[in-house]
């Protein structure tokens, strides 16, 4: 990373370091919109970190955008920052214009078929979309990509906030996940054939969803640790104890490996999606959050079960983002169908290639 | 804030596919007729005669200075190079404890005549060494080894006991770790000390492992005496000769890939319509793999830099280790199988060996306590 690259990954932390306070967060949680959080973000011109150069964007490192979107994670940043980022990515490379708002995007599960898929014809006035789009993140507040199906081949569209019928959900730590309806007309430059990138979307957020998780667990280790030195029992700090130094030691190797994961995800997030990387970083950082977040909570007996303390923030969002975008099981067998291809003299040139 | 942050900085990036692809192909054709069993072996497979093929081929003693009889080429020319024969199951031992640390221990500390006399032959496959740290009462704590080297005209006599000596009966050299200075300077007072085996006054004992095959000894020093120049570095600096290489014999391939073979056996007996069970487990053996070479890279290209990752290394020894345990097992749950070592059928065969071998990979290099009381010093909690 170069200087500059450092700067922005720091100016980003100081700021949430400043303005996310567990009162932010527990408003957010109860659904005020931190729209002040939001413009200070905006104002760093993050939103459009993934855009590129020639798109209009600051021609940011890739990479340096997704360490931005790890940052956000560790300081459990309740905005759609991540959906924001790739969802702007992906308007740029079908030539639509971006909103000054949050984005966020619609990812149909590849495990199930969807009950009610999305299509688009096109209509007197522009594109009709109709169908069912649930448990899209922030999906109330934010502008919407979804790619429907059409008989042109598969569409992107941007919906605006508010124009869909919304059912609001959320995840365990309160994140909206809502499900929406769509039955409406939209102008004809705000759909456009999808551009490669966006037939992957499943994949996108399961490599969003790996970086975030690996900037949760980084936290969850800090606390871990911080609580450990500081509580004091049998007349030492906890820490001192070696039945607790060999679970934090476990806390961190979990941590080093969703880490070194997440950044296969990045790289693959960078360039062309590969899903194999994909794969492999979001099931392994679901597995390393399920078994860190254990540790956290044992280290931090009860205060760390109350909502006071604020490890809960981070331990909800890693329950809750481990299953979102396929859980561990889906991305393993997705890593298991590329080796029982590849055979089992074709398996060490595949990790080698991973 | 505490800074817990323990970075493992991108892997340099790999643009050595030429090299990989020699080494396949040599071992396409070394190997061809070798059996999974044996290639289960891995790094504890001794074959002298693979050894001097290598140092052949210049892959011994890979990063060495020519006029050494190395190659002058690149720590991660040298990690493909490892990680592919492990990967084959090539038989390395003969001489991979001279190429991993008694080698770049005599470069960086040894004298020029050791250097001269020891490192080209090491280079072309032909000099092999073995570890002489623990003993009967000193394992995981080192300091309290009792071998010692009295200081006697010209030299050092050395009596003591060593154990769990790697392959010690086919080897040429032992890095001897002992006793030289006050009984109470439990750091200071430690030397190492270069050991030709066939010094009059040594015996070598086998001690069988729980497969039932000989690769420890124990090594029995009985008023053996050793030349002044046996002494590698200075006196008392025998601690720090030993810290200062942990972290390359913690973070290499061969700290996650103990198990592969298995692994690809697994594979080869699912064939092509697993279920999705048991494709997902392997999935997910191949995924953390796949993501401890990473770290393990990372770690390569931190060594390349002249830096001490000692935290990392710990990290990737005791990651890679609960995976390679955890192979067998999981192994079992989607394959029915009944190990055996005299099974005819090569899943059973490998399944044997590694389940008979895995109680070691937490214990070798550093028990699993161990690495997590340095890994708990590192996040700065001792």
């Amino acid at each position: 990373m170069s200087d500059i690259d450092q700067i922005v990954v720091e100016t980003a932390a100081r700021l949430f370091a400043d303005d996310v306070t567990p009162q932010l967060r527990n408003a957010a949680e109860a659904g005020s919109w931190p729209q002040a959080l939001w413009e200070a973000v905006a104002d760093l011109g993050l939103p459009e970190a993934l855009v590129p150069e020639q798109a209009g964007g600051y021609g940011l490192d890739p990479l340096v955008a997704l360490a931005v979107v790890r940052t956000a994670a560790r300081f459990a940043v309740p905005l759609p920052l991540a959906e924001t980022l790739w969802a702007n990515r992906l308007l740029a490379a079908a030539g639509l214009s971006r909103p000054s708002g949050p984005v966020t995007f619609f990812a149909p599960a590849t495990s199930a078929p969807s009950v009610d898929p999305l299509q688009i014809t096109r209509s007197a006035d522009g594109w009709r979309l109709v169908g069912h789009a649930p448990r899209v993140p922030w999906g109330a507040q934010a502008d919407v990509v979804v790619v429907a199906d059409s008989a042109d081949g598969p569409m992107i569209a941007r919906v605006p906030a508010g124009r869909a019928t919304v059912t609001a959900g959320d995840n365990l730590a309160a994140e909206p996940r809502d499900d929406l309806a769509f039955d409406l007309v939209l102008p004809a430059d705000s759909v456009a054939p999808a551009p490669r990138l966006a037939l992957s979307l499943q994949e996108a957020g399961a490599a969003l969803r790996a970086i975030q998780m690996a900037g949760a667990l980084e936290r969850v280790l800090e606390l871990s640790v911080r609580y450990a030195s500081e509580r004091v029992q049998f007349g030492r700090p906890i820490g001192k104890f070696q039945a607790v130094q060999q679970n934090l030691a476990i806390l961190a190797g979990q941590t080093a490996a969703a880490g070194g994961a997440a950044d296969l995800a990045a790289e693959a997030l960078a360039e062309d999606l590969d899903p194999l990387p994909i794969a492999i970083a979001k099931a392994r950082t679901g597995e390393a959050a399920s078994s860190a977040c254990a540790i956290a909570h044992q280290v931090h007996g009860a205060i760390g079960f109350t909502h006071e303390h604020e490890l809960h923030h981070f331990t909800r969002r890693l329950w809750a983002w481990r299953d979102e975008y396929g859980n561990d099981t889906h991305w393993n067998a997705r890593v298991g169908a590329a080796v029982t291809a590849a055979g089992a003299d074709g398996l060490w040139p595949l990790i080698t290639a991973a | 804030m505490t800074e817990t942050s323990i970075t493992f900085p991108p892997p340099p990036a790999d643009t050595l596919s030429d090299l990989r692809a020699e080494v396949r192909d040599f071992l396409a054709t070394a190997l061809a007729n070798r059996k999974p069993r044996d290639r289960a072996r891995t790094w504890t497979g001794f074959d002298a005669d693979f050894s001097a093929q290598m140092g052949e081929r210049g892959w011994i003693g890979m990063t060495w200075p020519k006029r050494y009889g190395g190659h002058e080429r690149s720590a991660l020319e040298r990690y493909v190079v490892l990680e592919e024969m492990l990967a084959a199951g090539a038989p390395v031992a003969a001489h991979w404890i001279a190429d991993r640390q008694s080698g770049p221990l005599l470069l960086k500390a040894g004298t020029e005549e050791q250097r001269q006399a020891i490192l080209p032959r090491i280079a072309a496959g032909q000099c092999f060494f073995c570890i002489g740290m623990s003993e009967p009462d000193s394992g995981s704590d080192l300091a309290a080894a009792r071998t010692r080297a009295t200081p006697v005209e010209g030299g050092f006599r050395v009596n003591g006991t060593k154990l769990w000596t790697t392959y010690g009966h086919k080897s040429h050299y032992m890095i001897l770790f002992c006793r030289t200075g006050a009984a109470d300077d439990r750091h200071g007072g430690t030397s190492q000390l270069l050991v030709d085996l066939s010094t009059p006054g040594i015996t070598i004992r086998p001690i069988a492992d729980l497969s039932g095959e000989h690769h420890f000894n124990e090594v029995v020093f009985e008023d053996v005496f050793l030349p002044s120049s046996a002494v590698i570095g200075a006196l008392g600096d025998g601690w720090n000769q030993v810290m200062g290489e942990l972290a390359f014999e913690r973070s290499g391939p061969e700290r996650f890939l103990s198990s592969f073979i298995l692994l690809v056996e697994a594979v080869r007996a699912l064939g092509q319509s697993p279920s999705v069970a048991a494709q997902a487990a392997v999935g997910r053996l191949t995924g953390q793999i796949v993501t401890l070479r990473r770290l393990s890279r990372s770690v390569a290209g931190l060594l390349q830099r002249g830096e001490n990752p000692a935290l990392q290394a710990a990290l990737v020894k005791d990651q890679g280790a609960l995976l390679e345990q955890e192979i067998p097992e999981v192994v079992r749950t989607i394959l029915a199988v009944e190990p055996s070592l005299r099974s005819p059928v090569d899943l059973s065969n490998v399944l044997a060996h590694i389940v008979l071998a895995a109680p070691c990979f937490s214990l070798r290099g550093g028990t699993r306590e161990i690495l997590r009381g340095i890994i708990a010093r590192g996040l700065g909690l001792r």
